[in-house]
């Protein structure tokens, strides 16, 4: 990486800590939201995007991560930092062993087989016997946590909003840094290659078979990440929180933010957090057809999405540079 | 001189049989590749040559016989591992990568020969740095090997056909084959291009030390760096010998005449 682009990141990393300084409570606990998105949205690009393999049901490995920081805080006591790396792993071995079926089933097939998991996991989650873990319907209010007291010992009063983002901002960029390595080498090529044509994958000796099923369990370990902190973040999780929708939601992210591209999450989480927003704002009566119109406009005018105009714009600017 | 041949054979092909449904694309086909030789394989559209290939790479199941590379079947070999065991090839119909730089292509072809894994990858260990700087170095070498390097930052759809291939040639050298196939290395090549390829292929089996099976339909390129051909009709072998004997083979020239005209 050139010393600017580091320099960039530097500054853009100082801003992003400033951010819970500088906004009100209500503010900091929407941008952790964006954060838990950005998160998930790189899990599902991570699959989609480079691998090539649609899913339509990410908001269940969402949801899965979701229930077990949930039950880990709520009926053992865990503490919820700790409860992120095991949604992870659960994700992980979950991810993988959908995908180890889902290696038979390409394009549209594998889209149907993963909207199966999506519309069938939140009716799982209401089952009567799993009641003791899930809270059935009724869902699991979990209690927020605080900042560490050594914080305040050394004069910075961090409220709960504050404190959360703040982790959730470590927790996304160890998370992005792990996924611009894993991208950037052999195995982030081997993906990109299987998604290219994958005949000639397997002829320079990538085992498809085994990269499709990691990329699989590493997306759903991202994804699952996400849903840990997005629960910890809203302090309840209840089945129909992770509806299809939601699975649509991140699919929108990516294909927003910009598919195959690790800026492109934040990019998508942004959208997805706030246009719903803006829509609200626009029309109460009928947000979901502005929220439409910008889904469109934004296809329209970006059709490699956001990252893909960003590159594009930059990429101008350096030629006029250049030139002048 | 058969026997002698047999010995020092790097691939063998044994009675290979394929069909689908039924079409017999290749019926009963026997020959070897001596280690270090270039051999031509020729015959008419549709004689099977590309299906003898995909057999190789594992990507048809023969239906009969055998083939042997390197002294053991080559039938129980899962298709990622062809290329690990040092059998490298380019693609009829190009199947580059189409998204990723010239520089990338030929990085993927490293990939047999690298090792790190997800893991170690996401934590970028100093082994994976260490292994991604050769590989980006021996895939540089390539790229001046085959008079690439300006386009090394360059997507691969942006190219020519004629680039393309080179391309591809280059990826297959990456994974340091012991036995490289060319599919009609030299289509849409002019007649000049088809003159330096002849050079290129016979340079590049020198100072890698490759075997060579090579695929075409340009008689004079096959018949002037070949020291076998091999010629197929209908997926029968109608003649085998230098390139001499087979022009001369009254078979052949009525394959040719018959079905091309
Ligand atoms: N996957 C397949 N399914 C069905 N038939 C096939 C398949 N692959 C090849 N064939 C048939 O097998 C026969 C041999 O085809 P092949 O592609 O090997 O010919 P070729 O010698 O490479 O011809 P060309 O010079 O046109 O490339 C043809 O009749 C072809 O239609
Ligand atoms: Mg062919």
């Amino acid at each position: 990486m050139s010393r600017r682009s580091l320099a960039g990141f530097a500054i853009l990393l100082l801003l992003a800590c400033a951010l819970p300084f500088m906004v009100s409570e209500y503010r900091s606990f929407q941008f952790t939201l964006v954060l838990v998105y950005a998160i998930a949205l790189l899990g599902l690009n991570i699959l989609t995007g480079y691998n090539g393999q649609i899913s339509l049901g990410h908001g269940a490995f969402y949801a899965i991560g979701a229930y077990c920081a949930a039950i880990l805080m709520d009926k053992y006591g865990v503490p919820y930092w700790a409860t992120i790396p095991v949604a992870g792993a659960v994700c992980l071995a979950a991810g993988f062993l959908f995908g180890l079926p889902a290696l038979r089933l390409e394009g549209l097939y594998l889209a149907l087989a993963t909207f199966a998991l999506g519309v069938s996991l939140p009716q799982l989650l209401k089952y009567h016997h799993l009641e003791e873990w899930t809270g059935g319907v009724q869902g699991i209010t979990i209690q927020k946590p605080d900042a560490p007291a050594f914080f305040a010992e050394f004069g910075l009063a961090l409220d709960q909003d504050q404190w959360l983002y703040l982790f959730t901002l470590a927790v996304a960029v160890v998370m992005f840094v792990l996924g611009w390595n894993l991208l950037r080498g052999r195995i982030g090529r081997a993906m990109v290659a299987i998604r290219d044509n994958h005949v000639a994958a397997e002829a320079m000796g990538v085992n498809n078979a085994l990269i499709k099923s990691l990329a699989f369990g590493v997306s759903a370990m991202y994804t699952g990440i996400a849903g840990a902190l997005g629960a910890i973040a809203v302090q309840f999780v209840a089945p129909d929180s992770f509806n299809f929708f939601l699975s649509i939601t991140l699919l929108v992210g990516i294909v927003i933010g910009g598919l195959a591209s690790i800026p492109g999450a934040l990019y998508g989480a942004l959208f997805i957090q706030f246009v719903p927003n803006i829509a609200d704002e626009i029309s109460k009566a009928a947000p979901w057809a502005i929220f439409g119109l910008f889904l469109i406009g934004f296809v329209y005018l970006m059709p490699a999405g956001v990252a893909g105009a960003v590159r594009m714009a930059v990429a101008r600017l350096g030629r006029k540079r250049q030139n002048t | 001189m058969i026997e002698a041949t047999a010995s020092g054979a790097l691939l063998r092909v044994l009675n290979v049989g394929v069909r689908f449904g039924g079409i017999v694309a290749l019926d009963d086909v026997s020959f070897d590749v001596p280690s270090g030789s270039i051999v031509g394989l020729i015959g008419p559209n549709g004689a099977g040559k590309t299906t003898l290939f995909n057999c190789l790479s594992r990507l048809y199941q023969c239906g009969s016989g055998d083939i042997v590379f390197d002294g053991s079947s080559l039938l129980s070999v899962p298709r990622h591992r062809v290329a690990v065991i040092g059998i490298g090839r380019t693609f009829q119909n190009l199947a580059l990568f189409r998204t990723m730089t010239v520089l990338e292509n030929i990085m993927v072809g490293r990939h047999c020969r690298t090792h790190s894994g997800f893991f170690v990858n996401a934590l970028r260990l100093p082994a994976v740095a260490r292994e991604e700087h050769a590989t980006h170095d021996s895939a540089r070498a390539l790229l001046r090997l085959l008079d690439l390097e300006s386009l090394a930052g360059t997507r691969v759809a942006e190219l020519p056909l004629g680039t393309q291939k080179r391309v591809e040639l280059a990826r297959a050298l990456a994974s340091e084959p012991k036995l490289l196939l060319l599919d009609e290395p030299a289509s849409g090549l002019n007649h000049e291009e088809v003159g330096a390829l002849g050079k290129l292929i016979c340079d590049i089996r020198e100072r890698l030390a490759l075997t060579v099976l090579l695929v075409e339909h340009h008689m004079s390129l096959v018949m002037s760096i070949s020291d076998r051909v091999v010629a197929l009709n209908f997926g029968r072998k109608i003649a085998e010998g230098t390139p001499a004997e087979v022009q001369q083979h009254p078979e052949l020239l009525q394959a040719y005449l018959g079905s091309t005209g």
